[in-house]
């Protein structure tokens, strides 16, 4: 991988471009926490949309082996019955978080549409599901993690384990 | 298999079983609190209710009765998608003459993964612990003197809600603290939780000296007791108590150490005022206080829920 493609400053350039050919009037941003939540906000601020935060804590599927896992609660600071909704995330990989979020994001009301956007797509669906937009496609092995973080001053960057 | 050390802990340190704040660890604590947080929120969906007990059947034991505890204890199975079966123990197997451990292998027989235990007998939960299958998770309900640990952390839940941080805190715990499971609990999470002042305030034979021991500060006078505390913590005085021959009377009880606006008014300002319930007018508490707007005693009743949701879903996602 190189290094420009690994450069999350970039990638959110483009990733803003993407978002701003699919928003509509009804548009709310969601972002799948942690990475995608701050894609969202940030997003948010420079698109003037509005945006919350979603949790996949409580509508995984892995609850059984792995246990209740931490993470921030999910906040939508606005209807989401009848609402165009855009969820954001960092990476997006076998699926199985998209999944959660939305029976997570179906708990609070009826969207009119839900879609996907993502900085980086890893490939290695195990669920059919596919993002309107991604800034980036990777290939990397099973045994390998990337995912987004924040420095203190709010650069991001990305990590790969 | 349950560590020698904790029963309550597998070899990760992970909750298995609730059965007592005694011995758990401060992020233990903090990680249920923290989990109750974000279930809190479950109750503000069009949908209340999230799947992670789905398939999963949650037994109310209850030998001893307790309508309010019990239906907490269901609202937050249920609210976590659980089977819940309520069992009145007290009025069926028991009565016909079969044992404790008997009445628990029938039941596991019946493919149980939880255990909620009420029980007159302190030590009750713990012993089921011991003999129940592996995948089988305890959770006590309020066991004779000994626990009622989700009383405590609901109060523990309150405090933090309200007073945001434990390290400055004054809390005073009022009445029959010697014979409350509540007491005992809150002792050890305010202990465990760094609040350097805890008092037991209320008569010599409710509150002995020997409490010192559980690092509380020992107070029969109700003004000492009260004076600048930022929490007080009423308990419900017990009828059974009087008949015993360790009050007066109930009258008596009150003119000292009932919690009126005047003795309130000792308080900080800012002041809380906590009850477990069921409450007693007139009795340990004056209805000016318990309806006043120091009283949080039915926001406890909601966070009740929200904790008993977050040690149900920690429970039944950790193994043995």
């Amino acid at each position: 991988m190189s290094e420009l493609l690994l450069d999350a400053e970039a990638l959110y350039l483009e990733l803003k471009k993407g978002v701003q050919k699919l928003m509509t009037p009804d548009t709310a941003l969601v972002g799948i926490w942690s990475g995608g939540a701050w894609l969202a906000e940030r997003l948010a601020a420079d698109l003037g949309l509005a945006s919350g935060t979603i949790s996949s804590a409580l509508h995984r599927d892995d609850f059984g082996s792995r246990g209740l896992v931490k993470a921030d609660h999910t906040t939508l600071p606005f209807d989401v019955n009848g609402r165009d909704i855009l969820l954001i995330d960092d990476v997006l990989y076998t699926g199985r978080t998209t999944r959660a979020v939305i029976n997570e994001l179906f708990d609070f009301g009826r969207p009119a549409r839900v879609q996907l956007a993502v900085l980086v797509d890893r490939g290695g669906r195990e669920l059919p599901i596919e993002p309107a937009f991604s800034a980036a496609r990777v290939t990397l092995g099973p045994d390998q993690k990337l995912r987004l973080a924040q420095g203190e001053d709010r650069r991001l960057k990305f990590e790969v384990k | 298999m349950l560590s020698k050390r904790n029963p309550q802990l597998n070899k990760h340190g992970e909750l298995i079983h609730l059965l007592s704040i005694e011995g758990l660890p401060r992020a233990v604590i903090e990680q249920i609190l923290d989990t109750a947080g974000s279930f809190l929120s479950v109750n503000d969906r069009e949908v209340k209710k999230v799947p992670l007990l789905r398939g999963k059947s949650v037994f109310n034991l209850f030998f001893e009765n307790s309508t309010r505890t019990r239906t907490t204890f269901e609202i937050a199975a249920k609210r976590l998608s659980a089977d819940v079966i309520n069992l009145d123990i007290a009025r069926s197997s028991t009565a016909k003459g079969e044992t404790l451990l008997d009445t628990v292998a029938n039941l596991s027989a019946m493919h149980a993964d939880m255990f909620v235990v009420r029980h007159s007998e302190s030590g009750a939960p713990h012993l089921i612990a011991q003999h129940c299958a592996p995948h089988v998770h305890v959770v006590n309900a309020g066991d004779g003197r000994h626990a009622h640990p989700t009383q405590g952390l609901l109060d523990m839940y309150t405090i933090r809600h309200f007073k945001k941080d434990f390290r400055n805190l004054t809390v005073a715990i009022v009445g029959d603290i010697v014979h409350s499971r509540v007491a005992r609990s809150d002792i050890h999470a305010l202990n465990v939780l760094g609040v350097p002042e805890i008092r037991a305030v209320g008569p010599k034979t409710l509150v002995p000296g020997d409490l010192r021991d559980m690092g509380v500060r020992v107070c029969h006078d109700m003004a000492e007791g009260v004076k600048g505390a930022d929490v007080v913590i009423m308990l419900r005085l017990q009828n059974e108590r009087m008949n015993g021959g360790m009050l007066p009377s109930s009258g008596e009880f009150f003119k000292h150490f009932g919690l009126t606006p005047e003795k309130l008014a000792l308080a900080k300002p800012d002041a809380i005022v906590m009850h477990p319930g069921p409450i007693n007018r007139g009795v340990e508490i004056a209805s000016e206080v318990a309806d006043g707007k120091s009283s949080v005693i039915l926001p406890q009743v909601t966070f009740g829920i929200a904790v008993r949701m977050a040690v149900m879903a920690i429970l039944a996602g950790n193994e043995a």
